[in-house]
Formats: C-alpha cells, sequence, structure tokens
C-alpha cells in the first residue's frame, strides 16, 4: 500500500524552468517564458491560453518535434521519469517518442498521412518500436479502432483519413496515440474542429482511456469549458509565461490574476441582458422564409420557414451537416432553392431581374467565419472596403470613398490609418473587424454572420460580439448569427432556431429555448455543451 | 477511376484522328516528292509517270479517301525511299526511342528524387546551395551544344567513346548522359519544391511524434506526397522525348523515331511520316494513361473519386 501511494505521488513529467525563443528576421521573441508544472499518474494536466500564448510550443518540445531553427531551447529541463530528455541524442530520444509519451493533435484531416490507410499509420507504431512483424502490427492496430469504437474496424483499417468523418479521424489519431500504452498522452486542442455533442464523447473518451491505464493526460485548450469538465489541475498561459496555477475547480471559483479574470469574464453564455421582445403586431418581417427547401445528393435543407423582423438577431444553431449554411446561401442568393418562396419586405427574391438583385445584395451582407481566407490578401484595407462602392456606383462618390473608409475603420474599432495596411498585418480578431466593416459599407438592413466569431480566441470573440451588438443598435441592423457553440449565440440572439439534418427542430426566444428546451435533440445539445458551471456548482 | 480512363481514353483517340487528318494535309503542303525523288533533268513524262503511279496526280480528296480505305485494312502505305510497308519501318525505330526513353527517364527521375530530397531536408544549407546551382545549368543547358561538346572531349581527344552508332554499353553512354541533362536540371527542382511542402506539412510532425526515424519520415511519409507533382512533369519530359530524341539521335546516329521523322520529312516520304507520327501519338496516349494510373496509385483521395 505505501509503495502503492509513492509510486502514484511521483511524476512522469516534471517541465522546469524552460525557456523558447524564436529567432526571425524581425529578431528573436520568446514563445515560451520560464515554464514550471509537473504531471502525475492518472492526472490531468490542463495547460489554457489563447493563440501564441506558448501552449503548443510546450507540447512541440516535449515531443521532440520543434522545428529548429527557427525555434531555440534557451533553458530549462524536461523530465521524463527522472530523465532530461532534452539531454538525449537523436535516436535515443526517438525510441521514448510514441512509446512513453504520445500527442493527440487538433487539426486531424493534416496530421494523418493522406496516402497511407489508418490501419497502417498505427500499425506502423508497432514496427518503429517493437519490430512487430507487419501482420502482428496490423492486428493489434484493428484491435486499437475497436478500443476507440470505429465500428467494422477490420474492414475500416484498409481505409484512408479522408474516408473518415471528423470524429472519427479523432477517434484515429487516438487510437494511434494509445498504440504503446505510454505514460503520458498529450491532447493538443483535440476537439477544437469539432461538433459539440461529437467533443463531448471525445472527452468521455480520453477520460476513460486515462483511468483505465492510469496514464498522465495534458491537454491543451483555448477553451475553459473543455478544461472544467475534464481536468484536474490546470496552468495558464499568457505570452509564454504561466500566470495562473492550481487545482481546476479553485481557479474557476476564485482566479488570482486579472488574465485569468478576464478570459473567465471573456466565456460567452454569461451575459443575463433583457432580451429584446420583438412583437411581431409592431413589426412587419423583413425577411420571410417560407418552406424552402434544397436537394443536392441528398438533402440539405428541408421545408424551412422562418421570419427575420428588424433590428433582431436571429441565432441559427446545429451541427456540421445541419443546413445552416445552405440557407444564408439561399437568402444570399448563392444558390436557389429548388422549393419554397423568400419574400424581402413582401416581394419574392426569386423573381427579382438583375437590377432588383443588385439592390437586394446591397441591403444583405455577409461575414464569414475564416477572417484570414476571406479577405484578399494582395489588397489593401481601403481598397477591400471601398470594393463595394465600386459595384454599386451609385451608391456614393469616388472623393467620399477615403472619409468613409475611415469612419467605417472607427466604427469597428480601428485607426483610420489602418486603410494602408494590407489583411497579413492584422491579428484575426482585427481581420474579423475589417471584414465587419466591409459588411457595413453599403448601409445593409440584414448581415450573416456564418460562423463568424468560431475562429477567434475567446477574449477576441467577446470582444467582437460586444461591436456586433453595439453596430445593431448604431446602424439598426437584423442579423442571422449562424453558429455550431451554443452559449455565443445565447449572448448575442433574441431568437433562436435550432436545425438538424436540414430541419427546423425548435424555435423560439431564446432565454426559452435555452432554458427550458422542449425537443430532445435541444436538450441533448445543451448538455454536450461544455461548462465551467457544472464544475463550480 | 474506370470510368475516367475510358472517357479519357476515348477523347485521345479523337484527339488522335484530328491529329492525323492535319498531318495528312499539312505534309501534302510541302511539295511534290516527285521533285526530290527524281533527277533534276528527267523529262516531263518520267514525272508523271512518277506522279501517276503513286497517286499524286489524284484529286487531295480522292487521296484522303484511298488514304482511309488503306488504313481500315491495317495499311498505312508503303515508303517511297524505302520501298517497304512505312509502318514496318516505323515499328523498327520506335524500339530504339523508347529503350532510349526509358533509361534516360528512370535515370533522371532517380537522381532528381534523391538529390531534390536531400536538398529539400535542409533548405539553404550547403547541398541545397549546390544541387540549385547545378540543376538551375542543367536545366538551361543547350543539348545539340553539349552533345557535341561531349563527343570533342570524350571521342575526340580522349578517344574513350564512339562518336556515333549504336552498339554494346559504351555507345550508349553519351545519347543517354546528353538525355539526362535537360529533365534531370528541371525535376531536381521539382522534387526540392514539392518536397520542402511535404516535409514541412503536419502528418510529418505526427510521424515524427510516433518516433519513426528521419529516413523514413523522408522516403516514406513525405515522398509519397511530395512525388505527385513530380509525376505531372516526368510525364511531360517522358513524352518529349518519346516524341523523338531528335538532336541526340541526329548527332549519335541511333535509329530511332527522331531521327526517322526528321529523315522522312526531309524526303517528303509522307507514307512514313504518317505512320511514325500515328505510333507517336499513341506511345504519348499511353504515357499519359500511365500516368493517371500513377496518380491514382500514389493518392487515394483521387483513386476515390
Amino acid at each position: 500500500m505505501v509503495t502503492k501511494v509513492s509510486d502514484a505521488n511521483k511524476s512522469l513529467l516534471k517541465v522546469n524552468n524552460l525557456s523558447v525563443s524564436f529567432d526571425t528576421a524581425e529578431g528573436s521573441f520568446d514563445a515560451v517564458r520560464a515554464v514550471n508544472f509537473d504531471l502525475k499518474k492518472g492526472e490531468t494536466l490542463a495547460i489554457i491560453g489563447e493563440s501564441g500564448s506558448g501552449k503548443s510550443v510546450t507540447a512541440s518540445v516535449i515531443m521532440g518535434i520543434l522545428t529548429c531553427p527557427p525555434g531555440r531551447i534557451k533553458s530549462g529541463e524536461v523530465l521524463l521519469n527522472d530523465l532530461d530528455i532534452l539531454k538525449l541524442s537523436d535516436s535515443d530520444r526517438r525510441k521514448l517518442m510514441g512509446s512513453k509519451v504520445a500527442i493527440i493533435f487538433q487539426d486531424t484531416l493534416s496530421h494523418l498521412n493522406p496516402v497511407f490507410s489508418v490501419g497502417s499509420q498505427i500499425a506502423e507504431c508497432f514496427e518503429v518500436h517493437k519490430n512487430l512483424s507487419k501482420k502482428e502490427s496490423w492486428n493489434r492496430a484493428v484491435k486499437l479502432l475497436e478500443r476507440v469504437s470505429i465500428p467494422n474496424p477490420s474492414k475500416r483499417a484498409k481505409d484512408f483519413p479522408h474516408q473518415f468523418s471528423g470524429g472519427q479521424r479523432q477517434r484515429v489519431m487516438i487510437a494511434m496515440a494509445l498504440a504503446l500504452e505510454p505514460d503520458i498522452i498529450i491532447a493538443d486542442e483535440p476537439t477544437t474542429a469539432l461538433d459539440v455533442t461529437i467533443q463531448a464523447k471525445i472527452l468521455e473518451l480520453l477520460g476513460e482511456l486515462r483511468d483505465e491505464r492510469n496514464m498522465g493526460l495534458i491537454l491543451i485548450t483555448h477553451d475553459l469549458a473543455v478544461a472544467a469538465e475534464i481536468s484536474d489541475k490546470l496552468i495558464v498561459l499568457n505570452e509564454g509565461k504561466i500566470v495562473e496555477k492550481g487545482i481546476t475547480r479553485d481557479v474557476f471559483i476564485n482566479p488570482n490574476h486579472t488574465y485569468t479574470k478576464q478570459l473567465m469574464d471573456s466565456i460567452p453564455g454569461k451575459i443575463t441582458k433583457n432580451k429584446k421582445k420583438t412583437s411581431k403586431k409592431i413589426f412587419k418581417p423583413i425577411l420571410q422564409i417560407k418552406n424552402i427547401s434544397k436537394f443536392y445528393d441528398t438533402i440539405a435543407c428541408d421545408d424551412v420557414s422562418f421570419n427575420l423582423y428588424p433590428n433582431e438577431v436571429l441565432g441559427i444553431v446545429g451541427e456540421s451537416g445541419s443546413g445552416k449554411t445552405t440557407v444564408s446561401n439561399l437568402i444570399l442568393r448563392l444558390s436557389s432553392p429548388s422549393n419554397g418562396k423568400i419574400l424581402y419586405h413582401g416581394k419574392n427574391i426569386l423573381n427579382f431581374n438583375k437590377k432588383d438583385l443588385l439592390n437586394f445584395r446591397r441591403k444583405v451582407q455577409v461575414v464569414f467565419q475564416d477572417p484570414y481566407a476571406s479577405l484578399n490578401p494582395t489588397m489593401n484595407i481601403y481598397e477591400i472596403i471601398s470594393e463595394p462602392w465600386v459595384i454599386h456606383s451609385d451608391f456614393l462618390d469616388k472623393k467620399l470613398y477615403k472619409s468613409k473608409v475611415s469612419d467605417l475603420l472607427i466604427s469597428v474599432g480601428l485607426h483610420p490609418d489602418d486603410a494602408i495596411k494590407f489583411p497579413h498585418q492584422f491579428s484575426g480578431g482585427q481581420r474579423q473587424r475589417i471584414a465587419i466593416a466591409r459588411a457595413l459599407a453599403l448601409n445593409p438592413e440584414i448581415i450573416i454572420c456564418d460562423e463568424a466569431v468560431s475562429a477567434l480566441d475567446v477574449s477576441i470573440q467577446a470582444q467582437i460580439i460586444k461591436l456586433l451588438l453595439n453596430l445593431r443598435n448604431k446602424f439598426s441592423l437584423s442579423y442571422i448569427f449562424i453558429a455550431h457553440d451554443l452559449p455565443v449565440v445565447k449572448d448575442l440572439a433574441d431568437r433562436v432556431i435550432v436545425m438538424k439534418s436540414g430541419k427546423i427542430i425548435e424555435q423560439g426566444l431564446v432565454n426559452d429555448v435555452f432554458n427550458s428546451p422542449k425537443e430532445k435533440y435541444t436538450k441533448d445539445l445543451l448538455k454536450a455543451s461544455p461548462s465551467i458551471e457544472n464544475l463550480i456548482n | 477511376m474506370k470510368q475516367y480512363l475510358s472517357k479519357r481514353i476515348f477523347s485521345s483517340i479523337l484527339a488522335i484522328t484530328g491529329l492525323f487528318v492535319m498531318v495528312f494535309f499539312l505534309a501534302r503542303l510541302t511539295g511534290d516528292p516527285g521533285h526530290l525523288y527524281l533527277p533534276i533533268d528527267a523529262p516531263l513524262e518520267v514525272r508523271k509517270e512518277f506522279s501517276e503511279k503513286h497517286g499524286f496526280n489524284d484529286p487531295i480528296y480522292l487521296q484522303f479517301g484511298k488514304f482511309l480505305g488503306d488504313l481500315t485494312d491495317g495499311n498505312l502505305g508503303y515508303s517511297l525511299r524505302k520501298e517497304r510497308p512505312a509502318i514496318d519501318i516505323v515499328l523498327e525505330a520506335i524500339p530504339v526511342t523508347l529503350s532510349l526513353a526509358a533509361v534516360a527517364m528512370s535515370i533522371a527521375l532517380l537522381g532528381a528524387i534523391i538529390i531534390g530530397s536531400l536538398a529539400a531536408y535542409s533548405p539553404n544549407g550547403i547541398f541545397d546551395r549546390i544541387s540549385r546551382v547545378v540543376s538551375l545549368t542543367a536545366a538551361s543547358a543547350p543539348d545539340f551544344w553539349v552533345a557535341i561538346t561531349a563527343i570533342l572531349i570524350f571521342s575526340v581527344s580522349l578517344g574513350w567513346l564512339p562518336t556515333s552508332g549504336i552498339g554494346g554499353v559504351p555507345y550508349w553512354i553519351m545519347p543517354i548522359g546528353i538525355l539526362v541533362i535537360r529533365p534531370l536540371g528541371l525535376l531536381v527542382q521539382v522534387v526540392r519544391g514539392s518536397m520542402i511542402t511535404a516535409l514541412s506539412s503536419d502528418f510529418v510532425k505526427t510521424a515524427r511524434a510516433k518516433g519513426v526515424k528521419e529516413n523514413i519520415v523522408i522516403f516514406k511519409h513525405a515522398l509519397r506526397n511530395g512525388l505527385l507533382p513530380v509525376i505531372t512533369v516526368a510525364g511531360d519530359q517522358a513524352a518529349a522525348i518519346a516524341n523523338g530524341a531528335v538532336i541526340v539521335e541526329t548527332i549519335f546516329g541511333w535509329p530511332g523515331i527522331g531521327k526517322l521523322m526528321i529523315d522522312s520529312i526531309m524526303q517528303r516520304d509522307f507514307a512514313v511520316v504518317q505512320a511514325s507520327i500515328l505510333v507517336t501519338a499513341i506511345v504519348i496516349l499511353f504515357i499519359n494513361i500511365i500516368i493517371d494510373i500513377a496518380y491514382a496509385v500514389l493518392d487515394p483521395r483521387i483513386r476515390h473519386k
């Protein structure tokens, strides 16, 4: 009994005073500064931070996959079972990678080799470390796929990564990490790209495996709620430094550092304002969607009807493949519905001629998810924001372009001098502000936000939501806000529509739907969504 | 994939038919073969008789009709110069060119994969810098000049290698060497570029995190992905060589399809021109199909489309 206790108290991994810097053309900057932490058997440590905080760099150092140069380990030690792996030769260290410590990555489509079957990629672990025969390795790979609940594993092992869904690919990744029964698994944003119900299942699987094999788990995430769901202790990283460290529950109940408090305040789903009660009697709807359907090879959107009222935020939530984006494309007339009508101020937009359509498009603008892809990298901000006026040439006199661009930049919280810069000179959040400024350029009535904040860090997300709400009042806009993230919709929307497999499952006022959902699917979604309240209460 | 291939073959047959019609008429624009075959002072009656005998007097549509008629019998016409079926002459020449092309491309591809991958492993390293300069020089070297210089050095001055002709291994060295230079230079650059991308991919990180050795990371994980663009360029180069390594064959007196084509054009030997173009076009069609299949073999995402 005594030995067991001392064994359990022994650290599997100890990171002491680790500092990493990157040498770039603009000079060297410190990505990780004097970071210390340790991990014991069966324990889950969450490393929390926003993009650029150094959390993934720390994982790369432990895994020996930091690209050097430009990366440089300035100081510190990484003790794996009391052995400093930074001092090992490459070949000695390779023997530990995958067998003692393994990693699971976020973007599974790019992290799995597209040209090899998943079975062979898992089997490779045994061939490399255990010198097992091809056949024996393959059989073990199939067993692992079975353990992570891939249906029909002996057949699916022969399939390639692109033939799996995102959630299944993450299971394959987990199976690969598990292969050699490592002491430690590092999960780097393992659920970030996944739907909330899939996320819940993956987190459950990780927790289960940790307990089953008494492993140490390091969970790297930007999502505080995910950390709250699964971790025992956590560290919060900001600009490479640990600003907060402690038992997960204690930190969430009583955060010490201002940055942690700020992060916690940014968590969506906490704004308890009085939602606008749109009275249908007073306002006529701007947009009436009547029984629209869209068929591709499958049914993308099936008999969907709803209204949008002036100055209203309508949230559309659903998991991938639920038809949210199809609805937005239909409203934007980027594709035409197979059936149904879309009425804009009572007129069917499907019957619009070219001129009517141009006027309609002026009034309905869109902000997309990925601010890195949606801004043309070869155009400066002035050109990006003024381009709508070039297309709608009667909208604004050319002499006024400059002052109007400045006005728009100010209203989205940027500086007029930013007009001469190019997209790559801005951060993700700033770029999304630019995309919003462009959407505002033509004084629209409606802005469709398609996952407009889901690629952003939580504190930036909170800022953009605040900005969107301010702009709504200032310019009397209506939003259709499409998201898979329920708390964000709760913060922003007045009414909400829940979609699944192309159909509307439930719709109503946000507070009604979130506090007392009627449909089982809505309940499941809400239950799967991780939250800190579960931990604290 | 099957559907894709059959589509591809069908459109290639259309293209070859079009090409064939064009070659038939264009060849006849080069002039009367009689001018080349008969002595300058040949009397008019002899010329008339020559034209009559070979059907050059008939209206061109009649000639084309007769040609098509013969074609359905599998007859590609007779060579004026050699007085043998044109197809026989072409089928003697094509294996010579194909073996030259196959050896040259295998060497170029293998060399490019090794040099390019090693250069990509540490971009801007010393090996990369040297290989960049050398490959650029090779890719832009004029082969007629290199060939003549090589003859001057290795045959005339040193006397190590024969100047021309076909025979044992020594006869192959210079023609192959010259043919390899340009594709090798070009392919090294393509391999380097695509391997730099492949080696910085996320799945390479995954492989390293699994503890896979570096040589397996490079030559298994990265290479299989990096090869895709290389195959396109290699196929292009192979087609160019198969299309007649005209200059090399002429300089080294290799009786291949390139030399045959040039000779028969010069001699207005229409039947041979047509036959060699048909056969070459079919060879290129096959090279393209092989490239498509290679793509599908290497990349499952294409296979499953």
